[in-house]
């Protein structure tokens, strides 16, 4: 019962980390019709942030400033938003599929620095003992896992409220008519590139608190927690929650990471441990063709985008 | 000095063709083909596949100085259409389906799933572990002394692929030129509704532009593992390069993307000695925001 009650704590901390970042990619994407193929890079930005800024003094790296916790994810937040704004900065002035080449090119430049910048990141051995917040007084085990649960839960209960205000207000009616017609929206008036840039940083922002939230669950921080994979992982949540819906986007990452890990419970159970890698490999060929198959099928995804989200419009 | 610059010029010419490949999927059907690299690590290990077939387990007698023999080029003229058959496969199954009624950006993401299901397909079917086409040991010829500018040692096999290289693009080049067909994908490029108005069938030129892009994509994934190794990883390692020299070349432009490549490849050899080689990948990344930057519509492309 206990294990049981265990195993659900730790799939509900993750999959609510991913709800987090799942619901900034919706700000980008499905608010503004930004393409960012690199989620995976700004969810690692804000790990790796929150971990230099609250572990203990290393004399081998950067930083080590054992700061509160909570300094550390607001620090993460800072990071992910001057990346974000360089990037946008520079590429959303362009055609819509170059800002997906130009993420995706950051995100393999900051792979390569959490791979060999040993002296920030730690190189591929990562960065260990990232504080558990309070987890002296409350102690390890089952209830410091509810507890942290219900700190993620209340974090992206606060993000969901902030960014359905954002959708819903005035701010948010310019995101939507930009993604609809830029010309339209720029002759009345609205800088479409002042209002993809904040979209976009807003939303990475959310990436690198989750990322951070990740970093303080798991206790280290390692390279491979951030392949290309998790960008994909990501989308593959906003689609099929819905795209354009922020309950959708919630509801995709909790029923895709449900998905993806009873289906890597049963491998594990199936496949002997001598082919398991084969295995991962099939799991993800899976995911990639039930990804291709919704788009296909269902492209408005489990609850799709509300057609009228303001108060004002629609009426009389 | 010289090393750096023949290095730089063979990674190039595998980061050409790909992005030969890439140009014209991405002018012709719209969209930036995430899933392009794939079609490099697909090529290369169909080539090891029926490298393994034709071989029965006998050894490869090299022709000449080079380290592989005829059942490797017999080998790449199997893996060609097949490469090809694959690019054919997800365009009906995937991209042309979405493209009837989504957009281009729908048509991105479904590229990036293609991708991953088709580099996992390699590691379920092949494992990880990285293979080669070859044990031959090449013995590096010394084409420039030491004491000249550092020096120059060169493999027969690299100065084949550079060869090579030159050759394809050429050949791409007149067919491009001069047959009916690739005068009617030029055109289609330019302007979709004017070409099929003059008569130019443009499911056909779609499939042609596949079948041309999956067989270059091939011979640049036998190029790269026959100059390195052939692993997974190496067709998506590649496609940053890729969309760097394709977008420094102009998108569409055929010869913008052969000089996009090598200037990539020679960035990316550059960057070794001053970062270091494991951040070779920044140089593409270097030379993208800097096209992005200065001149978004490439090199060789009209004014924005």
């Amino acid at each position: 019962m206990e294990s049981a009650l265990s195993y659900l704590a730790f799939f509900l901390v993750f999959a609510s980390i991913f709800a987090i970042a799942t619901l900034g990619l919706n700000l980008q994407w499905g608010a503004t019709g930004l393409f960012n193929v690199g989620v995976a890079g700004f969810f690692s930005v804000g790990a790796y942030a929150s971990a230099i800024l609250t572990t203990p003094p290393d004399p081998e790296r950067l930083g080590g400033f054992a700061l509160p916790v909570a300094v550390g994810w607001l620090g993460a937040v800072v990071a992910s938003g001057i990346v974000a704004w360089a990037v946008g900065a520079a590429a959303l002035r362009l055609r819509h599929d170059y800002l997906a080449i130009t993420t995706f090119g950051v995100a393999v430049v900051i792979q390569l620095v959490a791979l060999n910048a040993q002296w920030i990141t730690g190189g591929p051995f990562g960065r260990q003992s990232i504080p558990r917040p309070l987890v002296a007084e409350i102690g390890a085990g089952l209830l410091w896992n509810l507890f942290y649960l219900a700190v993620v839960l209340a974090i992206l209960a606060a993000l969901y409220w902030a960014f359905e205000t954002l959708v819903r207000s005035p701010w948010g009616r310019v995101l939507r008519a930009i993604r609809e017609d830029e010309g339209a929206a720029e002759s009345l008036g609205k800088r479409a590139m002042a209002f993809r840039l904040q979209a976009f940083v807003l939303g990475c922002m959310a990436m690198g608190l989750a990322g951070a939230l990740y970093a303080h669950f798991v206790g280290f921080v390692a390279p491979e927690d951030f392949l290309p994979i998790l960008t994909f992982q990501i989308w593959v949540m906003l689609i099929i929650g819905g795209s354009g819906n922020n309950r959708g986007a919630i509801l995709g990452a909790y029923a895709v990471w449900a998905i993806w890990s009873v289906s890597g419970g049963l491998l594990r159970e199936i496949v002997p441990q001598a082919e398991q890698a084969r295995a991962a490999a099939l799991q993800v060929v899976l995911i990639g063709v039930l990804l291709a198959a919704i788009l296909l099928l269902r492209p408005r995804g489990l609850i799709g985008e509300e057609r009228v989200v303001s108060r004002h419009a629609g009426q009389g | 000095m010289l090393q750096l610059v023949a290095d730089g010029l063979i990674v190039g010419s595998v980061v050409s063709l790909g992005a030969v490949g890439l140009t014209l999927t991405y002018s012709l059907l719209r969209f930036a083909n995430f899933g392009h690299g794939e079609l490099l690590t697909w090529g290369a290990y169909l080539t090891l596949a029926f490298l393994g077939l034709l071989l029965a387990g006998a050894e490869m007698a090299p022709i000449g100085p080079f380290s592989f023999g005829w059942p490797l080029l017999a080998a790449l003229m199997l893996a060609l259409p097949a490469t090809a058959a694959i690019a054919l496969a997800v365009d009906w199954a995937l991209f042309r389906r979405l493209a009837r009624h989504g957009n281009a950006i729908t048509l991105v993401i479904a590229s990036f799933g293609a991708a991953l299901a088709l580099r996992n397909l390699v590691q379920f079917i092949w494992g990880t572990l990285p293979e080669y086409y070859t044990r031959e040991i090449q013995i590096a010829i010394r084409l420039v002394p030491r004491d000249v500018l550092g020096g120059l040692r060169i493999t027969p096999d690299q100065l084949l692929v550079l060869a090579l290289t030159a050759a394809v693009v050429v050949l791409l080049h007149l067919f491009l030129s001069y047959s009916t067909l690739g005068r009617a994908m030029r055109a289609t490029a330019m302007n979709p509704a004017l070409a099929r108005l003059a008569g130019a069938d443009v499911a056909k030129v779609a499939r042609a532009t596949w079948v041309i892009g999956a067989a270059l994509a091939c011979i640049a994934g036998v190029f790269a593992g026959l100059t390195g190794q052939i692993r997974p990883m190496m067709g998506f390692d590649l496609l940053l390069p890729l969309f760097a020299a394709a977008i420094l070349g102009g998108i569409g432009n055929v010869w913008g993307a052969v000089i996009g490549g090598l200037i990539v490849g020679l960035a990316e050899s550059f960057t070794v000695p001053l970062l270091g080689a494991e951040y070779r990948a920044a140089g593409s990344f270097a030379v993208l925001i800097a096209i992005l930057l200065i001149r978004p519509t490439g090199l060789f492309g009209a004014r924005a």
